[in-house]
Parts: structure tokens; sequence; C-alpha cells
């Protein structure tokens, strides 16, 4: 089917600004969605609030518009109440990161079959360019106006010492490895997390002259390298792209079903 | 354990754990919470007996999870609850804001203890009301309840999730630590004989249906997650068709309807019950734990010739306007015991609109009321009363 007959129309126009990265983002969860074959009425779209959490509305799923961070625990009652629905959460930085951080870390902990695909622009969007837990240390916002001293989080680590079961990291730029990566994340079972970063040309790249929306996807291109390459080796500075942890471990919801046969004995 | 959902029978157990009793018995299953006094009981039992009767319990990280969790698990169809206490309650506001824009039917029940902050975790307060009715932001209307002893814990909480499946919101169950941790005869009925309500689903087809389009019930009819229908839930404000619309027109709309659903249907969701009204002088009017220690001192006063009566609000929110206006054209005053410093007792008071004189007995919390206090505030209205007709 194609990506657009996944699209609500009638919800357009959307929100993004031109050349965001998020619309990138979208495009492709639905095609992963598409690959793996699922049912729209299988899917359910939750989101918390922010730029990237517009996105259940646009897509013609089952979608959940939250509160600012605590999507992940709507999530939980979802998948938890509905194990065979399959259960996406589109999040922003601030929304994962910051507000959200206690959630996200529990989530992982607990190893729920939810797909995490955080949208890391490194910006607060939607509230005009504020600084977030994952603008790069000295970059500006509007809250940060002679650059950040605040250190960011590497949601990759974070998420792995959390204890997700797949951890991931792509960019929009990378649009082919992203559709992979979604579907890999969805099919897993256990909690996964896809960080994509994601251009805001708007804020973050306006703020730091990084240029057009352009501009920014080309240093994805040149600023990441696949993990474990000798790119790597030679340049350490450069971030690394691609599944860095996919493992089987007893998943939340099964472990409760466990629970639940053996209580009726 | 048992895999029974109704204990049918006699049972000695505290408020908490009625409390879990009636939402096992009504449905609930799926509960999201985080421990907290005095509430954590009702947590303790859920954990217990939801895995045997095929429910879902979750500890959540924190507060804000749980109920978030809880809209979560009532968007996939289930009868869900959550409990806590003041400083828990607190955290939940927000949430509750969006179970009520979003129509998510579900219970929380606010084992209330002395505030504010951390104040007095295992000793009562009646603290939370005005909360209850104004906490979350914006403007609303909210369906709060609340029991006066274990079996009212496992009869209203019957009651709190009927309230909510048949009006599609959060409903509050506002206990407090005496009712929660009062061990005392607790009466389960056969199955048969508890009325169950279940939410309306909706039939017509998916193309064409619009989910906030309501009768004049104002009730709106939703699907569940999975149910085929795909339809955006939003806590931005909404139309009919669950479009946001962020114009001054769409909110008037959404805002309308969602107030009206409430107080054009409040005879149905207000519970009361009266004692002595006819002729009575003075009215107390009670709730929670107060009741018991103003119907003992109701007894003894009018044992002592004093013409007093009693009004039991079962139902707090919304609050019974009319028959407090009809009630202060007769009486000469309505007098309010509560372990606060005045909050249901201003409700009084504006309803009485100065026809009647509104007496509040406050108590800081700790504690309930003696039955002796209540008699004190009664006759010390009657002096209020006496040197009122004097100065005519």
């Amino acid at each position: 089917m194609p990506a657009k007959d996944y699209l609500r129309q009638r919800f357009f126009p959307q929100i993004w600004c031109p050349g965001c990265g998020h619309g990138i983002i979208m495009g492709n969860m639905i095609r992963a969605i598409d690959q793996l074959g699922l049912e729209k009425n299988e899917v359910v779209v939750v989101s918390g609030i922010g730029c990237s959490s517009r996105m259940p509305g646009y897509v013609d799923f089952h979608s959940l518009h939250t509160l600012h961070g605590r999507a992940l625990a709507f999530a939980m009652g979802v998948k938890m109440g509905r194990p065979e629905l399959t259960v996406i959460v589109p999040m922003g930085d601030g929304d994962a990161a910051a507000i959200g951080g206690n959630h996200l870390i529990h989530a992982a902990r607990r190893n729920i079959d939810l797909t995490a695909i955080i949208m890391n622009n490194s910006i607060y969007g939607m509230t005009g360019g504020q600084f977030s837990p994952m603008t790069p240390f000295g970059d500006k916002g509007t809250t940060a106006p002679s650059g950040t001293i605040d250190h960011a989080f590497d949601i990759v680590e974070l998420a792995k010492g959390a204890g997700a079961s797949f951890v991931a990291r792509t960019t929009t730029y990378h649009v082919k490895e992203m559709i992979k990566i979604i579907a890999r994340a969805i099919k897993h079972k256990g909690f996964s997390m896809v960080e994509v970063m994601s251009q805001c040309p708007t804020y973050y790249g306006r703020k730091n002259k990084l240029g057009s929306a352009v501009d920014m996807m080309n240093s994805y291109k040149d600023g990441t390298t696949s993990i474990g390459s000798k790119k790597k080796a030679e340049h350490p500075e450069l971030i690394e792209r691609g599944v860095f942890l996919e493992e089987e471990r007893p998943e939340y919801s099964a472990s409760y079903s466990a629970l639940v046969k053996k209580s009726q004995g | 354990m048992t895999s029974e959902a109704v204990l049918t029978g006699e049972h000695f157990i505290n408020g908490d754990e009625a409390c879990a009793e009636g939402a096992l018995a009504v449905g609930c299953r799926f509960f999201g919470g985080y421990p907290i006094t005095p509430a954590t009981e009702v947590a303790e039992t859920m954990a217990r007996r939801l895995p045997a009767v095929g429910g879902i319990f979750i500890q959540m990280e924190d507060e804000i999870a749980s109920i978030a969790a809880v809209l979560g698990a009532a968007w996939g169809g289930a009868k869900a609850m959550t409990s806590t206490s003041g400083p828990g309650f607190s955290l939940m506001m927000e949430n509750i804001g969006l179970g009520l824009v979003t129509e998510t039917p579900c219970v929380i029940v606010n084992v209330q203890r002395g505030g504010p902050s951390t104040g007095l975790p295992t000793l009562c307060s009646q603290g939370d009301m005005m909360q209850a009715r104004w906490g979350s932001h914006g403007h609303y209307e909210i369906i709060a309840i609340s029991p006066s002893s274990p079996q009212e814990m496992f009869n209203f909480t019957i009651r709190a999730f009927n309230l909510a499946e048949t009006f599609r919101m959060p409903v509050l169950v506002m206990a407090d630590e005496v009712v929660g941790h009062t061990l005392e005869r607790v009466t389960i009925p056969p199955a048969e004989e508890i009325v169950v309500v279940n939410r309306k689903k909706p039939t017509g087809s998916p193309e064409t249906y619009l989910p906030y389009k309501t009768d004049s019930s104002f009730i709106p009819v939703l699907p569940d997650a999975g149910d085929g229908y795909k339809i955006h839930v939003t806590g931005l404000t909404h139309d009919e068709r669950g479009y946001p619309g962020m114009d001054a027109k769409t909110q008037e709309t959404m805002m309308t309807r969602l107030i009206q659903k409430v107080r054009k249907n409040r005879d149905q969701i207000l519970d009361y019950e009266d004692y002595f009204l006819d002729g009575a002088e003075i009215v107390i009017v009670t709730y929670g734990s107060s009741v018991r220690p103003a119907l003992r001192a109701m007894r003894g006063l009018r044992e002592d010739g004093i013409n007093v009566g009693l009004l039991k609000l079962n139902t707090v929110w919304p609050f019974a306007e009319d028959l407090i206006r009809k009630l202060a054209k007769k009486v000469e005053a309505f007098v309010v015991p509560e372990v606060n410093f005045g909050q249901i007792s201003l409700e009084v008071e504006r309803c009485s609109s100065g026809q009647a004189l509104t007496h509040l007995i406050s108590h800081a919390g700790g504690g309930i009321h003696t039955p002796q206090q209540v008699v004190e505030g009664v006759k010390e209205t009657l002096r209020m009363l006496g040197s009122k007709r004097t100065k005519k």
C-alpha cells in the first residue's frame, strides 16, 4: 500500500516547518509498518506533546495524543491491557529525555514490548527553540543565549543502561537504513528505542548557524558512521549509527501472562 | 488465591480492602499504582487478587505514570483504577484533566491524609475536597463520591465505576484514612445482585462515525483501541470528529458539552441520605468519616429535644445545589463538621445565599470529630441563632 494511504490527509496541512525532519520519520515509520504487513487496526500510536508528538494525528492508526512526557506511561497501559496490539511511541528529545525521562528508563527496565522512536532535533521546537537535555554542550537555544552549560544525554547509552533490549540510532539522511531499523524495532519483542537524528532548521539550525535543512542533513551524512566502522577508528568524533543492541530477554507483558496462568493454577 | 472476582459473604476487612473488592466485583481488571500511606492496602489487595481473576496489576514508577497507565488501559477497553493519597493525588492532577477532556472512564481513589505536603501520612483529613473539584487546570465538572464506612468503600467503588462507564469520565472516590483503615464487617452480595454498567460501544460504519457527536445526554459513544474505528484521541480542544481545532468556536462547543454532560445529568449522579429533615431547625451536612460522629450527635441532640436533622452527602461533586437552596428556605442553620478549615461548608454557604446560617465545625486533621464536638457545634449555632433573633 502506498504511504499516502496511511495518512489522514484530512488533518493536513500539518504543523511542521519547511525542512523539518519529522515528516521523513513519519514516512519511514509508515513504510516500516507496511513492510511488516501490519493491519491499521492492529497499530496504536501514542505520543506526548511537542512537534514530534503531532505525528499520531496524521497517521491512520488508532492514535492517542496525551501529555508532555507521559506517552510511555500511557502506552504501558494500552499494551498491558491489549498485548496483541502493536504500540509505537514517537517522542521528542525534550519529551522523552527531560519531562519523560523517568518513564523512559522504567519502560526500558521492564522491557515492555513498545517501540519508542525518539525524534531528536536537539531543541524544544514547539515552544520556539529552547535547549533540551539532548542539545550538545555549548550549543545555543533561546534559554541558552551564550550556549548551554548542560551536558547532553547520549540516549543510546541511557537506554542500554536502563535495560532496553533493542537500541539503535539513525538519521533522517539515512532513509533506507531508518526503514530497516524501525521495522526491526517494531518486530523486536521487548522495549526498543530508536533515536533518529532529525533536523530543525527553523530553531536549532538557525540559532546555531547550521545552514539549511539540506546542510543539516549533509552534516548527518558527514558526521556519522556505521557502528564499528574503520572510519570511526580514524575519526573517533563521528557519531555511530546502526543497531547497538538486540537481545532476547523476558518481555513484561509475556511475563505477566505467565504470572496470570500460574495464579489461576 | 481465589479466582472468584466476587467474594460473596461476610468479611472482616478494612475500607481499603473493601474498596479493592468493590472494584473487582464490578469488573475492574486493571490497576496501576504507586505505594503511598494510607492507600497502600488498596494496591496490595489488587496485587494479590488481580492476576488470579485474569486482571492486570502494575506498580508504576510514580503516580503520574500510574494514572497515565490507567487512562491508556481504559482506552484499550479495560475498567481501570488507581488509588493514592494527598501527594500522589497532587501529581495526578494534569492527567485527571486529560481523562476529562478525552472522556476516559476510570476510577481514582484518594484515601485522604493530613496535609499540606507530606503532612500526616498515617492520619486522617478531608483536606483535598476542593482539590478534587478544582485541582486540575482549566474549568471542568467532575464527579466525586465520599464513602463513610468500609461497607460504603465497597458499595461506592462499584457506583464510581458505574458512573465512570455511564458518563465516560474519571470518577473520584474521596475516602479518608479513618474510612480506609477502619476494620469491620463488610457484606459482599451475590454477583447477580451487583449492578454492573459497561460503556456503550459504537455500532455504525467507521467511515461516517463522528466520535464526539452526542444526543441529548451529552455523552459520546467511543470505541476502544483495536475496534476498527481508528479515532484520534487528543488532549487538545477538538471538534465532534475528534480533530484538533484551535479556535474559540471549537472550544465553546466542546467545553459546553463537557460541562452540560455533568450539569444536565446531575439528578442521575447525585446521591444522598437524609434524616429528620422535615421541620428541622438545624441540619448537619456531612460526608465521609464525619458522618458517624455527626449521626451520633444528631441522635443525642434529638433526645434532648433539639430539632436537628442530617444530610449525608454520598455524592460530593457535583454539589447538591438545588437541595441546599430548597432547604435553606426552610431551616434556620446548616452545621458542617469537616476535617479541614472549611471546604464543603463554603458550598453550603454559597447555596444558602444568606437565607440560613452556615456554621463550620473545623478540625485540623489527625483524627475526626467526636460526637461531643458536633453537639457543641450545634449548640453554638443555636446560641448564634438566639442572639440573631434578639438583635432583630
